[in-house]
């Protein structure tokens, strides 16, 4: 059973948030999303200075088998995106609570998150 | 939908397996990654459970002229031991399904034998067109019998550069050359030793992976052993229990259409390069031959309509299912498959698309949900084996 990390925010689109120094927080995929999706091949992630909206696709999650949008779990400015990510997808699926991050926002508001054990018992993650 | 589920489902999920429905059935996805499984079965071999694939035995003193009426393909010029790829057409030339035949030895009384393996999603329609076929066929029907034995046969493959020297494992010394001097497209039945016992089974060097392989029908009843020796080997290293998402980009690579995607009652072998599976100059009416003749002399697939091509993606992003493929913005075709290809790094897909841009080296668009990449038009198969 995927494993979810029990010190972060899920979204209900399988967005983790991790809380960072201030209101940054840094965002990724939980391992429910990347154990559904498969090998993870491609990723498009939005640009450092954009604007995101939490519960507005940001991006694009591509595997072998299919092509997911990734949606924003907050609402700020992009301050920096993992760039190993994007040279290598997959560590998405090898660490998708470490290496595996996405992007980083200084958030302005969230979206409805929900903690770990709620995002567990609704998607069968294993805490 | 009903769900179907293989004699090999408790193995499956001891190997921990994630599922998929396929054509009815609940099917190995894959056990670890796709990736994994797909360059395991490029570079030594993989374990598949096809038993979701249909197995309809036709057999009678008419079994071959029948098969002949039945199919598109000229069935009773095979060798008793080979094996054919062909259609089952509707009067439309529509295809009902793309399938294996496999001719066996006639029975004792002079009887021919066929084995016709049909898709998991069609396997009920096609016996059921093969019976109603054998009766309205011709005045007075054909002398044959239809028998669907698909719910108690499985179909257990082992596809790679290493699935004979994995294979002659279970097979006596004595049989070895039964193995080894078996030809592509052919069948023969062998003796497997597995579960303390051997067991003369009926193998065939098939498969739908583009590389060298074999594919073994056996009882249901025995099927969970021959796995768990299967898997006793694998536990070597070099061979991988394999799920269908590797067996679909591994089919990609190599070219060959997907019922459902490529080939479906809409479609016609002509557009799908599946032409010289139909053979117009057989004697004798077949289901379709009208339709057929028709389409190829209005040009289907060569000079009129579109036609199935190879596109290899110019960029990192993969075209999808019924993605829209452009030229100069405007559509001019439609994606069937396509996805990021593991052996070669590029993306690939089969598209049908408007004759006249289907030149090698023709450059077009994918329509990824409203961005655009480009693509170019490349001979079929993408992936070729070393021999």
């Amino acid at each position: 059973m995927a494993k979810v990390a029990p010190e972060l925010q899920y979204s209900d689109e399988h967005e983790w948030v991790a809380r960072e120094a201030g209101n940054l927080v840094s965002i990724g995929i939980s391992a429910v999303a990347t154990d559904a999706l498969g090998d993870i091949v491609y990723v498009d992630l939005p640009e450092v200075g954009a604007t995101v909206t939490a519960g507005e696709t940001c991006g694009e999650v591509e595997s072998t088998k299919s092509v997911s949008d990734l949606y924003a779990p907050v609402t700020g400015e992009v301050t920096e995106i993992n760039p190993a990510v994007v040279d290598d997808p997959a560590l998405i699926n090898s660490d998708p609570y470490g290496a595996g991050w996405l992007f980083k926002v200084a958030a302005e508001s969230d979206g409805p998150l929900l903690s770990a054990q709620e995002y567990a018992s609704k998607n069968g993650g294993e805490l | 939908m009903t769900e179907n589920y293989t004699a090999l489902h408790e193995e499956h999920k001891k190997l921990g397996a994630s599922f998929t429905d396929f054509g009815g059935w609940q099917m190995p996805l894959k056990y670890s990654s796709e990736l994994a499984e797909h360059h395991a079965v490029r570079k030594s071999a993989g374990l598949y459970d096809l038993s979701h694939m249909g197995e309809v035995w036709v057999t009678g003193p008419d079994a071959a002229a029948f098969l002949d009426y039945a199919l598109v393909g000229k069935i009773s010029a095979m060798a008793v031991g080979k094996a054919k790829y062909s259609l089952i057409c509707n009067e439309d030339g529509g295809i009902i399904d793309d399938l294996i035949t496999y001719r066996r030895p006639a029975g004792a009384d002079g009887t021919d034998k066929f084995l016709v393996v049909p898709n998991a999603g069609n396997a009920k329609v096609v016996a059921a067109a093969l019976a109603g076929r054998a009766v309205s066929g011709r005045e007075g029907g054909f002398d044959v019998t239809v028998e669907d034995a698909s719910a108690d046969t499985s179909l257990i493959a082992v596809q790679g550069p290493k699935a004979q020297e994995i294979l002659l494992r279970l097979v006596p010394a004595a049989q070895h050359e039964l193995v080894t001097g078996l030809k592509y497209y052919a069948a023969v039945d062998v003796p497997l030793m597995f579960g303390g016992t051997s067991r003369e089974l009926l193998l065939a060097r098939t498969g739908y992976t583009g590389e060298d392989g074999f594919e073994i029908f056996v009882a249901n009843d025995a099927a969970a052993a021959l796995w768990q020796a299967l898997v006793a080997i694998a536990e070597d290293g070099e061979l991988t229990p394999a799920g269908l998402a590797s067996r679909d980009s591994l089919r990609l690579e190599a070219g060959m259409p997907l019922y459902g995607n490529e080939l479906s009652l809409d479609g016609d072998p002509f557009a799908a390069g599946l032409g010289p599976v139909v053979a117009l100059s057989k004697e004798g009416d077949f289901v379709g031959r009208v339709a057929l003749a028709a389409k190829k002399e209005a040009g289907a697939g060569s000079t009129a309509g579109r036609k199935l091509v190879g596109l290899k993606g110019l960029g990192r992003r993969a075209g999808r299912g019924h993605y829209p493929v452009l030229k100069d913005g405007n559509t001019v075709g439609e994606v069937t498959s396509g996805q990021p290809s593991p052996t070669l790094g590029y993306p690939v897909a089969m598209a049908y698309v408007d004759v006249e841009f289907t030149g090698p080296g023709t450059t077009l668009d994918i329509d990824l949900r409203g961005k655009t990449e480009p693509f170019e038009v490349v001979a079929l198969p993408f992936y070729k084996r070393q021999k």
